[in-house]
């Protein structure tokens, strides 16, 4: 196996006196799609948010692209080649959806290339251009969320539950974007509850438990083993 | 070429005349309220003074106010050490003033703006320069804990204003204005003092100038977006604190121009000035809405124009006439006219 883009090793962090993730041990390959998985309040989010910076981790340590960045701070994370997309999406309502893509465009301006490949996936925000993006959809803001970390290339794309309470044709232009990312070399590690997402995208996945990573392996022999679902996460995917 | 959203997006619904009507509500209370105080006054030539005199001073406050409450958006900071900014900007922008005696004593309009001119900025850079101070060594240690913000930045403002007595003295410093800055114009029998429409013209200018900064600007970007989602900017890749001490900075040093405007104005400077200004500067923070410019200005025209006008009308009344317009607002939008940052 080539080397992991990301690897988290032992790593703990408290969120106020509660001690939250206790001794994660996270590979993320490079190329193709991770699943976090695991039943709500695990430590999924924390995780992401671990690895981005938002959370400091009181030990252990994180390596992202064969650099240490345990105690980098968030805009370098991010500089270094980190995209995150998080659970309440981050959108700046105030701003136009032009102006979010700028803002997201860090190092320079917005590549055209880029854009058009960004408003075939996203049809909607090609519309919805100069509009606010507070007025947008649930389902629009997510898509502006998603397009914001794909309008820079990035080693790393971190996503928190991106199809969670959206329509079905939203979440199937959301899979299909997602799979667009993933055809074009890029890492995702992605939190997502919904199973058939999950199994169409999933290349691993790890399964998270009271603060720790309990398994860790192919998505595809997760998907056809109920009995092992059941015994990990409490239920059957299939029956989600 | 225009991309058709796929069929299954959500289009946009016309929003209903109320809910519009709601929408633009902070933007009707100025006009509206100037229709109201003409209405009250009776006549044209006092409402009109009044009305010149409410808006230079709706300005002033409204420049003191903006860094506030993007400080205050941006990290959440609450400084009462701004008032210190406003009341050095007054020393320092005064004592420029007097040093440039042989252009404000001359009735010559170009050299007076122009000695009003250096003195903002010399107020500016020394007040800029101690934003900066202050922030590394005041402000810094107590990020995220609003009472001992509030405790330090009240120590540091009673040091300055005693540093202030001991560079200039513990007296009142009375000043007269530019000679061409002198006296009023007489316009429709109403007499309007030079000064005050100078005012007027100034905070103007100063307030299509920081929305452009805002809007056209990708600095002014990372400012609006830090101020909604501090987080998600950093998770871009900018650094936040390093645009937070620039706003910093930048607000101290409005501060300070709105103390030599406020001083000129006033035509006399105390070191107490800024902490006096202070009441009136949260006021308009907080009904305009945490982090937003645009409702500091409106809140700001209001705070002016009201105090104004109610001065005019019921003098005993002036001074509870601002609190009352606090009230009402925040009985009306409780997170104030226009927020951009929700109150925590």
């Amino acid at each position: 196996m080539s080397d992991p883009i990301l690897e988290l090793s032992a790593v703990h962090t408290d969120i106020a006196q509660y001690h939250i993730l206790q001794g994660v041990d996270l590979t993320v390959p490079r190329g193709g799609v991770t699943m976090l998985l695991g039943r709500n309040g695990v430590g999924k989010t924390t995780t992401l948010r671990t690895i981005i910076g938002h959370w400091q981790a009181r030990s252990g340590s994180l390596r992202f692209n064969g650099t240490d960045i345990t105690s980098m701070p968030t805009p370098a994370r991010a500089r270094a080649g980190i995209g995150f997309v998080p659970e309440d999406m981050g959108i700046f309502s105030d701003l136009t959806v032009e102006e979010n893509m700028i803002l997201a465009a860090a190092s320079g301006p917005l590549d055209p290339a880029r854009m058009q490949w960004i408003f075939r996936a996203f049809p909607p925000l090609k519309t919805f251009w100069r509009a606010e993006a507070g007025n947008l959809s649930g389902g629009q803001k997510q898509m502006l969320s998603i397009a914001r970390a794909m309008a820079e290339e990035r080693k790393l794309y971190l996503i928190d539950e991106p199809t969670k309470g959206l329509a079905p044709a939203i979440i199937s232009t959301m899979a299909s974007a997602l799979r667009d990312l993933k055809a074009k070399g890029a890492s995702i590690l992605l939190v997502e509850q919904n199973f058939a997402v999950a199994k169409a995208l999933g290349d691993t996945a790890a399964v998270m438990d009271d603060g720790r990573i309990v398994w860790a392996g192919e998505m595809a022999e997760l998907a056809s083993d109920a009995a092992l679902q059941d015994r990990l996460m409490g239920l059957s995917m299939e029956a989600h | 070429m225009t991309t058709a959203a796929p069929d299954h997006a959500p289009k946009y619904a016309q929003l209903s005349l109320p809910d519009r009507i709601g929408k633009a509500m902070p933007l009707l209370l100025v006009p509206v309220l100037v229709v109201l105080g003409f209405l009250s006054i009776g006549s044209t030539s006092s409402w009109l003074t009044l009305t010149v005199s409410g808006l230079a001073m709706g300005m002033m406050i409204f420049i003191m106010a903006s860094g506030l409450t993007l400080v205050f958006g941006l990290m959440d900071v609450i400084n009462f050490g701004h008032g210190a900014f406003i009341s050095v900007g007054a020393y320092v922008g005064i004592s420029a003033l007097l040093a440039l005696e042989s252009w404000t004593g001359v009735p010559s309009l170009l050299l007076n703006v122009a000695a009003v001119l250096a003195a903002a900025i010399a107020a500016m850079c020394v007040t800029g320069a101690l934003g900066w101070g202050f922030e590394r060594v005041i402000v810094r240690p107590v990020y995220g804990a609003h009472l001992k913000q509030i405790l330090v930045t009240v120590g540091g403002l009673i040091v300055i204003e005693q540093l202030i007595h001991v560079v200039w003295g513990p007296d009142e410093i009375f000043l007269t204005r530019p000679e061409m800055l002198k006296g009023a114009v007489t316009f429709a029998g109403a007499a309007i003092e030079k000064y005050r429409l100078l005012a007027v013209i100034f905070g103007l200018a100063l307030f299509v100038a920081m929305r452009l900064v805002l809007k056209r600007t990708k600095i002014g970007l990372i400012v609006r977006a830090g101020v909604q989602n501090g987080e998600m900017v950093e998770a871009l890749g900018y650094r936040l604190r390093l645009v937070f001490i620039g706003v910093f900075i930048a607000g101290s040093a409005l501060a300070g121009l709105g103390g030599v405007m406020w001083g000129l104005y006033q035509e006399v400077i105390t070191a107490g000035m800024g902490e006096e200004m202070m009441i009136l500067v949260f006021i308009v923070v907080i009904i305009g809405g945490l982090g937003s410019v645009e409702g500091a200005f409106i809140g700001a025209l209001l705070v002016g124009l009201l105090q104004n006008y109610v001065a005019f009308l019921e003098p005993k009344l002036a001074l509870i006439s601002n609190i009352a317009l606090m009230t009402a607002v925040l009985m009306w939008r409780p997170q104030g006219m226009m927020p951009v940052v929700k109150a925590k």
